[in-house]
């Protein structure tokens, strides 16, 4: 397994910070929109755009690129945060989220936002379009890319989700991999308790994927998922990341009511003070 | 006269996803477990590495379809018009329609001429439905020589488009050696100046058949067809009701959303007031029987086309 060097993670780390107050700055610009499944899944976002993903800021729509679809389309402000993060369009539009007037829509979508390979937003028809980019490359012989999703785990409720499963193992999708980001909430509470998609790996592997569980907090362990799914041929991949709900802004951890609610002026000045103190903290060692 | 040969809209579909499949290797087809009866099942035999059965998951389809057109493939995703534009609304609204994306929806066994399977698949809801999709064109071809054409026209076509075929058999009137299709452009089969007919599908056939009857009894009336049901063909429809006066729309589907209510709402916002009689299916479920039989019964046919457009006629 290849191991990151010290280096690296803290560079990942710092751009995971920066995601976040990203989050924070678009969702208190917009006044709505949806931090906590966003803060839940900031690590994978900079993992992927830092890291795993081959794409080219100056160069969005490359054909040979990989592909990403936010199937949960609600944590947008994690997305463009990682993508203006990585050069994609200026982090100063980030606050423009939401707005009549901007491109940020509050769902993605791929014709007015660099970057975003796939309109989404409506749950569980992220793993259909991204199974249907990996046989298109497949059919058009482009080896080289792969394609990711990331879905929610109250997502997962939606059938839809479990077709598209099907779908991908039978046509042996292995340049595919679909990431379920298992933060435990959902809108009406405990996914568990509304209506529990447990257990998730155990479904997975019933639906033909190979699957790797991990902490979605954890770089290392991000980047042996993400390395063994590349390994993995003949089946698609899946990760079902362990991760905290507003993970990193402590008023917003673990509470289902993050799910969908903008910070307010004192909640912002609170969030963002204490995210400039983990990034001040993280670039002092870095 | 020779005998007018009867084929099946789906037939054409899957003739024409052939001769294209040969032209352009782009082109896969998707179905639902449906290849035998959407006909795609000819072009799985032709092209089996570009033809993907994704089983009885509809909404998975269309939004595999999706998908597959980012990465550059003309997908054409089919299964009876019931669970395509109905089951799959709004995967075809968010995937497809949304991000206008180049895909392509075959609809087969689309309206009551589904006949024995009764009203659960008999739709007559889709061009409703996809009509009112933002950028979503909306085609529905009366024979074999207008869907071929109708197909190919489809994929030169960058953008969705959703495409309605029947079940039953039906005559081919238009002559392929003449015949010319052109998107958003609708045809007069024949003049007339007392009342228009405006017909799409299969009911143009009747519409022609209604025309006949009326001539002879001193009704002189213009048939014109309609395939692109969105966009309109405004300016023929319009003309066609300044010079007639009247107006009756014949189409195998709800008077309500579709091809009437297009008629009428164009109408109306030009000023035109001609009278509109819908023939179409009433705001009902269909039921089980044969197609003709069933097509008679919901008064899709030339005899009450013609009744209604005598009843038109006479009024003040």
């Amino acid at each position: 397994m290849k191991k990151m060097t010290e280096k690296e993670r803290l560079k990942l780390q710092i751009a995971a910070c920066k995601i976040r107050m990203g989050v924070i700055e678009s969702t208190h610009g917009a006044k709505a929109g949806h931090p906590g499944g966003s803060l839940s899944s900031a690590d994978v976002f900079a993992y992927l755009y830092e890291k795993e993903l081959n794409v080219d800021p100056a160069c969005p729509k490359k054909e040979t690129r990989d592909r990403f679809v936010l199937s949960k389309g609600h944590c947008a402000p994690g997305l463009y945060a990682a993508l203006a993060e990585r050069g994609f369009f200026p982090v100063e539009d980030l606050p423009t989220l939401r707005h009549a007037d901007s491109y940020l829509q509050g769902h993605p979508n791929m014709n007015t936002v660099p970057g975003i390979d796939m309109s989404t937003g409506s749950l569980g028809q992220g793993v259909s379009a991204a199974a249907g980019m990996a046989l298109g490359a497949k059919k058009r012989g482009m080896e080289e890319v792969r394609v990711y999703t990331l879905l929610g785990d109250g997502e997962i409720q939606e059938g839809q989700v479990w077709e598209a499963m099907m779908f991908a193992a039978h046509y042996k999708l292995d340049n595919l991999c679909v990431i379920v980001d298992n933060n435990g909430l959902q809108i009406d509470g405990d996914v568990a308790d509304v209506m529990s998609p447990y257990p998730i790996v155990e479904k997975l592997e019933a639906f033909g994927f190979a699957v790797k569980a991990i902490d979605g907090h954890d770089f290392d362990a991000l980047e042996n998922a993400f390395e063994a799914a590349k390994a993995t041929k003949g089946k698609p991949f899946a990760i079902v990341m362990k991760t905290t709900k507003g993970k990193d802004v402590s008023f917003m951890e673990n509470d289902a009511d993050w799910h969908g609610k903008a910070p307010n002026d004192e909640q912002y000045e609170t969030a963002m003070g204490e995210l400039r103190a983990k990034l001040a903290e993280l670039e002092a060692k870095a | 006269m020779s005998e007018v040969k009867q084929i099946a809209t789906r037939e054409s579909y899957g003739r024409a996803l052939v001769e294209l499949g040969k032209e352009h290797d782009d082109i896969v087809v998707l179905d639902a477990d449906l290849a035998a009866a959407t006909k795609t099942a000819m072009f799985k035999k032709e092209f089996p590495d570009r033809h993907f059965d994704c089983g009885i998951a509809e909404g998975n389809m269309v939004t595999v379809a999706a998908g597959l057109s980012t990465m550059g493939l003309v997908p054409f995703a089919s299964s009876f018009a019931m669970f395509a534009a109905g089951r799959a609304f709004e995967q075809i609204r968010n995937s497809i329609g949304y991000p206008h994306l180049n895909v392509k929806i075959g609809a087969t066994h689309g309206g009551l001429s589904v006949g024995e399977d009764g009203a659960s698949h008999q739709c007559c809801e889709d061009f409703a439905l996809m009509r009112s999709i933002p950028g979503m064109m909306v085609l529905c071809p009366a024979d074999d020589v207008e869907a071929r054409a109708a197909v190919k026209a489809a994929y030169e076509h960058n953008g969705p488009v959703y495409l309605r075929f029947g079940r039953l058999a039906v005559p081919v009137i238009h002559d392929e050696e003449n015949y010319h299709f052109e998107l958003g452009k609708g045809e007069v089969l024949k003049d007339g100046t007392d009342v228009a007919l405006i017909a799409t599908g299969l009911m143009v056939e009747e519409a022609l058949k209604a025309a006949k009857m009326l001539e002879e009894k001193g009704v002189s009336a213009r048939v014109v067809n309609i395939c692109c049901i969105k966009p309109l063909d405004e300016e023929l429809v319009l003309k066609a009701a300044r010079e007639c006066g009247k107006v009756v729309t014949c189409e195998e589907h709800s008077i309500i959303g579709g091809l009437g209510e297009a008629v009428c709402a164009c109408l109306c916002e030009n000023g035109v007031g001609a009278k509109v009689r819908r023939v179409g299916v009433k705001d009902e479920f269909g039921h089980s029987g044969p197609a003709r039989e069933v097509l008679r019964q919901f008064g899709l046919c030339a005899e009450n086309i013609a009744d209604v457009t005598m009843s038109l006629y006479n009024e003040k």
